[in-house]
């Protein structure tokens, strides 16, 4: 019975996802895929957002900085030329392991590029240690604290990327080729393959949502809401309430980067303000306006506000209506717009553990 | 199971959502341009340029349309933000079906879309500066602004008049600023120019005159080329002022805006820079070919918006008249339009004389600046 | 290094960093009243400023300032009656996230309401020409006016806090709120004024400084980031630990231009306060201790 409860609405989310597509190409309007494909990817973000904000209760006001790891990582390495390194060691053992792209540039000289698989995993495995080295002293930190700390940590990031002449400055990588994942289907822009995207992008989505879903239901679930509770009780009864936190910072951070990588190469590229601010800003909001611990509603809004705003839905107002739904919802109703399940977050006393 | 059936009903109201639009076909003697216009967010040059569009709709339907065609209008606000572009790209050419997109307004942004306009085979006539975006060739991507290549060789140019060989090369954080930062150091040996410091600053920055004392410091320094479009451009003028220093400086094509003048104050008094003609079009000689087109442009927009106008309009302004008469030329058939755009000859714009070629989408060239300064406040052709 | 350029280096430090400090301090009011962060504190800066400029056009430099913090104030005052005053118990999360959506509110009100470009008030004494020398450096008259300004509003709060009756009932507040309530202080109406306070101390700054650094709808973001860094380097409610740290910050940013690319800049500085973070969770002159025993 669990079981059913558990994976029917993710049934049903598929179903949906099916439907939408079928509905839009009958009636000629596949385009709307575009931006239900990029929203799909924010919203791998900001579920695995929503699980250590909502679940462990720690804020991270720099999720957009793992986002920007992952997709100037694999933009930089898939698109830069490496031609100059090529008698390197490490360079010559990645071409005998066919990790290397032989193509030519525009101009017609030869490119030297690593494959997007091996850029992609290079990316989403930096973004990993990042986060265990960065969790390990910020999880330490509190309230006011941790927000300028993970702040901080966007911050660099906005600015490497801003500054750096490998990741492309404040033009950002352009140009940057498909993601082949299996011979026949490869994440790219391209007019053609939107269908096949929309279902790279909301099966990759399905997939994380199962994932958490099963991460909150499982020991390390209760352990987190325990943690959320009151974290001084729930070292007491021997939770090692750290390592729980360290390992929802380190997932989050690699949904993020997973986000990054791959809307990096469906866009064709990145530019700094993906990394900035105010795009962290925007993921907590989001969070927030779902309803924190509210796994299905935090996807909801994902979508929906992700959708709407990529559309150009709110012309040059689109900050402003931002601003307005993430006060009204935080004013009066604390637990989100759709408080499916409600969970009282925002008091320190909880009964459900 | 309650979850479900909520589920189902917020999964119809989005089906609902997804339906609305798709009513509001098109008619067929419309012809529709899209523009990707950074109106918001921290480049601020998509206000002049949606001013233009729409001015310049306003004028041209109320006149009957093209070849009696009517057209419509379509402005996205980017807010400067490329994945933003990216979607309304795709949003303009396969929903809207635009005839062709003007903008987007940032290099960054342009870039990112190149290759959905030559997928698509969509004209995009970009009024970002970056000489990357039309070189090398794109089919289907052209450029109004004037080349960066073309501002630094004007500016080294004079410094070779004046006798100054080492130089300081301070730009903003923007992909207009990245641009020229480029182009400085890449043709500065043309001209024996040794750039001895490059700095970057940030758009947002407040005060820069702990930068200002470590150029000062290098004595070998003649002159300081200040490449940027952002308003922190003003900030290094007044600080350079400030600190008693009074070398030479030099601003880009990004200066052309007189609010900057008013921002650095009394700071921005001689300093000279190339830019489009439009920002003296009263002071040009009655014989100079561009003279009607900027006055006419100048006053319109001056009129109908109470601002002055500046050169970032004008570059869009260029793009639609442009499209225009092109397609007044061949009629609406975009294939043709993109081959009278590309062997277009003699097309008098804000921006200087037009000829484009099948090698050359820009179609502009060293002629289209003169080098300018600051009197009084006001700008002024510079006069040795 | 030359002396004239160290000076010019520490100059421009001490400006940055008494700018800082006065942002961190609007923060360090609201913070000791309700243990609310205002991130909305920047834009109380943009406010001054934006207003001021405005109202330039209809009375002299003096009297359209004044008008201009009382504006802001009312604004600060009427951010907390709406927003604030009623809610019970909030969590930290919830009011960091209410506070950046004021924050976005009032930006993009104001980018409507002024449009996208750039401003500035005139300079005070001379034009943007004008410099004094001081020991061979030249600098902005203006910076010394900011100076000046921003220490005479760290030395006026202090005593305010520590001589006046009404300051003592804010930091009674600070210090316990029930018992602040059971001595008879509305704490509500103190919450306003802190705000109040807050907010006119933003306002003055960011008029003062408007002919240095120019006014414009989103210049408060960045203002807010860097005082809300010092805030919490110098430990989040220590006034005068705000000081020392938007001095110190400000000194190095400014001499690390010296070595660094500028562009860098920031990085470093945020890579400064994590390292302080790990190190000292508290801030450099925050006590652990008082921190733990905060009831917010």
């Amino acid at each position: 019975m669990e079981f059913i409860k558990r994976y029917l609405p993710i049934a049903g989310l598929l179903g949906i996802v099916i439907g939408v597509q079928l509905l839009t190409s009958a009636t000629d309007t596949a385009y709307y895929l575009t931006q239900l494909t990029m929203a799909a990817y924010y919203s791998l973000l900001i579920i695995g957002l929503c699980v250590l904000m909502g679940y462990a209760g720690q804020i991270s006001l720099g999720h957009a900085g793992f986002f920007a790891i992952g997709g100037y990582l694999s933009a930089a390495l898939t698109s830069n030329d490496f031609s100059a390194y090529r008698e390197t060691a490490v360079m010559r053992f990645m071409d005998t392991a066919g990790l290397l792209l032989h193509r030519q540039s525009l101009y017609g000289e030869p490119l030297l590029n690593i494959q997007p698989w091996p850029a992609c995993i290079i990316a989403v495995v930096v973004a990993i240690i990042i986060a265990f080295l960065l969790g390990i002293p910020v999880l330490k930190l509190k309230g006011h604290y941790l927000a300028m700390a993970t702040l901080g940590f966007g911050i660099i990031i906005f600015r490497v990327a801003l500054a750096a002449e490998f990741f492309g400055e404040a033009d950002g990588i352009s140009e940057v080729p498909p993601f082949q994942l299996f011979p026949g289907v490869s994440v790219t822009g391209d007019f053609s393959d939107r269908v096949q995207n929309y279902y790279i992008a909301w099966g990759l989505l399905l997939l994380g949502l199962v994932l958490l879903l099963n991460l909150i239901h499982s020991r390390v679930g209760r352990a987190l809401r325990s943690i959320h509770g009151s974290e001084e009780a729930s070292e007491a009864i021997g939770v090692n309430t750290a390592r729980y936190k360290l390992y929802t910072f380190v997932i989050s951070a690699a949904f993020a980067a997973i986000a990054g990588s791959f809307l990096t190469h469906y866009n064709g590229g990145i530019g700094p303000s993906e990394a900035g601010v105010m795009k962290s800003v925007r993921y907590v909001a989001i969070v927030a306006v779902g309803g924190m611990a509210n796994l299905w509603g935090v996807l909801i809004m994902g979508i929906l506000l992700n959708f709407m705003s990529l559309r150009g839905m709110f012309g040059t107002y689109d900050d402003a209506v931002f601003g307005v739904i993430l006060i009204l919802i935080m004013l009066f109703a604390p637990q989100g717009i759709l408080s499916l399940r409600i969970r009282n977050i925002f008091r320190t006393k909880r009964n459900d553990t | 199971m309650k979850n479900i059936v909520k589920k189902a009903v917020v999964a119809i109201a989005a089906v609902g959502m997804l339906a609305l639009p798709g009513l509001q076909a098109a008619m067929a003697d419309t012809i529709k341009i899209g523009a990707i216009l950074a109106v918001t967010g921290p480049s601020f040059l998509g206000v002049p340029e949606a001013n233009t569009l729409k001015m310049l709709t306003d004028e041209l339907n109320a006149r009957g349309g093209l070849n009696g065609n009517k057209v419509e209008l379509i402005i996205k606000d980017s807010g400067g933000v490329p994945e933003k572009a990216i979607s309304f790209a795709k949003q303009l050419i396969e929903e809207e079906k635009v005839f062709a997109i003007i903008g987007p307004s940032t290099s960054g942004a342009t870039m990112k879309i190149k290759n959905i306009a030559e997928q698509s085979e969509t004209l995009l006539l970009s009024c970002a500066a970056a000489e990357v975006i039309v070189n090398p060739v794109a089919k289907w991507v052209f450029k109004t602004p004037q080349m960066d290549s073309d501002a630094v060789r004007k500016i080294y140019m004079e410094m070779n008049k004046m006798n100054i060989s080492k130089i300081a090369v301070v730009v903003g954080n923007t992909g207009f600023g990245q641009a020229g930062k480029g182009q400085l150091l890449e043709i500065a040996p043309e001209y024996g120019i040794d750039v001895v410091i490059s700095e970057v600053y940030d758009k947002a920055a407040t005060d820069l005159s702990a930068v200002v004392a470590k150029l000062m410091a290098n004595k070998d320094i003649q002159a300081v080329v200040n490449w940027s479009i952002v308003p922190a451009q003003s900030i290094i003028i007044k600080n350079i002022r400030q600190a008693g220093w009074d070398v030479p400086i030099f601003q880009s094509h990004g200066f052309g805006n007189i609010k900057f003048v008013q921002a650095a104050g009394d700071a921005a008094e001689g300093v000279i820079f190339p830019a489009g003609r439009l920002l003296v079009a009263d002071v040009l000689p009655e014989d100079n070919p561009q003279k009607e087109v900027l006055v006419k442009y100048k006053n319109d927009y001056e009129s109908k918006f109470k601002e002055d106008a500046s050169t970032f309009g004008g570059h869009a302004y260029d793009a639609f008249k442009i499209l225009c008469r092109a397609i007044e030329q061949v009629g609406v058939d975009k294939h043709k339009v993109r081959e009278a755009i590309e062997n277009m000859k003699g097309f008098v714009g804000t921006g200087g004389v037009f000829n484009f070629t099948p090698e050359n989408h820009n179609g502009l060239g060293l002629d289209a600046f003169e080098m300018m300064t600051v009197k009084d406040g006001k700008f002024t052709l510079y006069q040795k | 290094m030359e002396l004239s350029l160290f000076l010019q280096y520490l100059f421009a430090g001490i400006t940055y960093g008494i700018i800082y400090a006065i942002v961190a301090i609007g923060f360090n009011i609201i913070y000791n009243t309700t243990g609310i962060i205002n991130f909305a504190q920047g834009e109380f800066l943009m406010l001054g400023g934006m207003i001021s400029i405005s109202l330039l056009h209809f009375m002299p430099l003096p009297a359209a300032i004044t008008v201009a913090v009382v504006i802001t104030m009312l604004v600060g005052a009427l951010i907390e009656i709406v927003f604030i005053r009623w809610i019970e118990n909030p969590s930290v999360l919830r009011m960091i996230v209410i506070t950046i959506g004021i924050s976005i509110i009032i930006r993009e009100a104001a980018l409507h309401i002024w449009g996208e470009s750039v401003r500035a008030l005139p300079y005070f004494i001379g034009s943007a020409v004008t410099s004094v020398s001081i020991l061979g450096t030249k600098i902005s008259p203006q910076v010394l006016i900011v100076i000046g300004v921003c220490s005479v509003v760290v030395v006026f709060l202090s005593f305010f806090f520590k001589f006046t009756s009404i300051g003592r009932e804010m930091r009674a507040c600070a210090a316990n709120r029930r018992a602040a309530t059971l001595c008879g202080i509305n704490v509500k109406n103190m919450v306003t004024f802190s705000f109040m306070l807050s907010a006119g101390i933003g306002a003055l700054a960011g008029a003062v400084m408007s002919p240095i650094t120019y006014s414009q709808y989103d210049n408060g973001t960045g203002l807010a980031i860097k005082g809300f860094t010092v805030a919490i380097m110098g430990g989040l409610g220590n006034s005068p630990g705000a000081v020392a740290a938007g001095l110190m910050l400000g000194i190095i940013e400014a001499f690390s231009i010296s070595v660094l690319p500028l562009a860098f800049q920031d990085a470093v500085a945020i890579a400064i306060l994590l390292i302080i973070l790990f190190i000292r969770p508290h801030g450099l002159f925050g006590s652990s201790e008082a921190a733990r025993l905060k009831e917010f």
